[in-house]
């Protein structure tokens, strides 16, 4: 059986190249505070949503959406618009991370398919079916912090399907509680759905060398030789005590190609393309490697020789903590 | 750190330097016609803009000897060609290849960002905010300009191809065909 491959869009001329590019399901999110990818000039209104829904339901896809901050108190109703919105778009799941926002789903959309968010950092078998027998969640997406043995055992105590990322942005914090953007900027992806917004990130070039700055703090800088620093703290470059470095993650990105047979062993249902902020011809292109990776794994076939490196933010990939070498 | 980076063609330098001896008055004239154009058949690419429709854009070509600025101006672009540095909100520079390739889908603008071939200066939200409009409005230079030449159409859209396959520079659209 071929596994699943989700990806993302950022726009829906993205969602189109995803499409056609052969994704099985595609991800996105309205163009407000209710999805963690909330950029300028990204993400969907109703009309672009239920046409988008249109497309990949006319060529065989799905469409899920991500409504996955938090809901701010007292303004609740933003995000039970998001959640009543995409059922009548006629989308194929939502993907959710508040629980309170899950009760509100399954008590006024129970025929709407719930996924968990991996911003609700469901990190063990326990986690998963507390949130399938109170919300009925069908779906959980892991967080980016396990081997490949320990998704393998929590697949095996649970009847709740497992999806995971293969390849993009690599987050290693506690997702949906971790506060590092909030400390330089005052805006979270768990409330705002921005990780370190563009508003907040500047670059200075001086004479090649050329430094990021979050929220006015200097976070890195390279040489002209060196790829672009990436704008988040967590990826920054510090100095404490005697060491100097990446204190906290390695400027790299995760790309878990070459697992996909072990993940398929493990009980993956799903594989997750990060990126609904990347463009539609880096969407084309790694939707396009990862079907045919998926098509050789069930096909028996050993797994194409990828092309993806250019495409890894900071020009560097790692198989991430699927595999245990990693700091 | 391995090294992952697109090669980007280069402008060749013989067209490079006759835009020095070239008047720039009614290139930014038909620029600016065209900007209009593309503000009539793609509103959206505007509306995505949201906040930063006001924006001033200097676009440089680093391997041509003009810079462009763009200003959206809420649907009522203006577009304007100079031989001198121009001052705006946020400054994009790189390879005329790689603009112009990342307007037609050809390559991935964080990819050229992360690799330096791409510097970004300013309003980093405005930059984030253009890309994505400009990406999602699909669009296909050539064939904008072919539908604006009228009977000349198919003489213009040869003298592009010819330009496309001289310099490398991607000036349609990249789509392929559907795989699966």
């Amino acid at each position: 059986m071929v596994m699943e491959i989700v990806c993302p869009a950022g726009t829906p001329a993205s969602l189109r190249a995803a499409v056609k590019a052969g994704a099985h399901t595609v991800y996105c999110g309205f163009a407000d505070e209710t999805n963690a990818r909330n950029f300028p000039g990204l993400n969907f209104d109703r009309d672009e949503m239920r046409e988008g829904v249109k497309f990949a339901h006319d060529h065989g896809a799905q469409v899920l959406v991500a409504i996955n901050t938090y809901p701010r108190a007292g303004a609740e109703a933003i995000w039970h618009r998001a959640v009543a919105d995409a059922e009548k778009c006629g989308v194929d799941a939502v993907i959710l991370a508040d629980v309170g926002l899950l009760a509100y789903a399954a008590k006024h959309h129970p025929g709407l398919r719930r996924h968990l968010s991996v911003q609700a950092a469901a990190a063990n078998a326990d986690m998963l079916n507390f949130y399938a027998s109170e919300f009925g969640v069908k779906r959980v997406v892991l967080p980016r912090v396990l081997s490949v043995p320990e998704i393998a055992a929590i697949n095996a105590e649970t009847a709740v399907e497992t999806e995971v990322f293969v390849f993009g942005g690599l987050c290693v914090m506690a997702e949906g509680r971790c506060s590092l953007s909030s400390y330089a900027t005052g805006l979270s992806p768990n409330m705002n759905g921005v990780c370190s917004p563009a508003s907040h990130v500047e670059y200075h070039d001086d004479h090649g060398a050329l430094s990021a700055k979050l929220g006015g703090f200097t976070i890195h800088k390279v040489g002209a030789d060196e790829p672009a620093p990436y704008p988040t703290l967590c990826k920054g470059c510090f100095s404490a005590g005697d060491a100097s470095g990446h204190l906290f993650e390695d400027p790299v990105s995760l790309n878990a190609e070459k697992l996909i047979p072990q993940l398929a062993k493990a009980g993956v249902t799903a594989l997750k393309i990060e990126g609904r902020q990347r463009s539609r011809s880096y969407v084309a292109q790694v939707v396009r490697n990862f079907r045919a990776a998926v098509e050789a794994q069930a096909a028996g076939r050993p797994m194409p020789e990828g092309m993806l490196a250019q495409l890894t933010e900071g020009q560097a990939a790692t198989a991430g903590a699927y595999k245990k070498i990693w700091r | 750190m391995q090294d992952h980076a697109v090669q980007l063609p280069v402008f060749p330098r013989l067209p490079a330097f006759a835009l020095r001896g070239l008047p720039l008055t009614p290139i930014s004239l038909a620029l600016g016609a065209f900007a209009r154009r593309m503000a009539t058949r793609h509103p959206s690419m505007f509306k995505r803009l949201g906040d930063y429709s006001n924006t001033r854009f200097v676009l440089d070509p680093t391997d041509l000897p003009v810079t462009l600025l763009l200003e959206p101006r809420a649907g009522h672009p203006r577009l304007r060609l100079s031989r001198k540095p121009m001052q705006g909100d946020a400054r994009i520079a790189g390879p005329l290849s790689g603009l112009l390739g990342m307007v037609h889908g050809a390559y991935d603008g964080d990819a050229l960002f992360f690799s330096r071939d791409l510097v970004i200066e300013g309003d980093t939200a405005a930059v984030l905010a253009l890309r994505n409009a400009i990406d999602d409005a699909e669009l296909d230079l050539a064939a904008e300009a072919g539908a604006m030449s009228g009977p000349f159409a198919p003489q213009v859209k040869r003298l592009i191809g010819l330009a496309e396959t001289k310099t490398g520079v991607a000036l349609s659209r990249h789509e392929e065909d559907p795989l699966w």
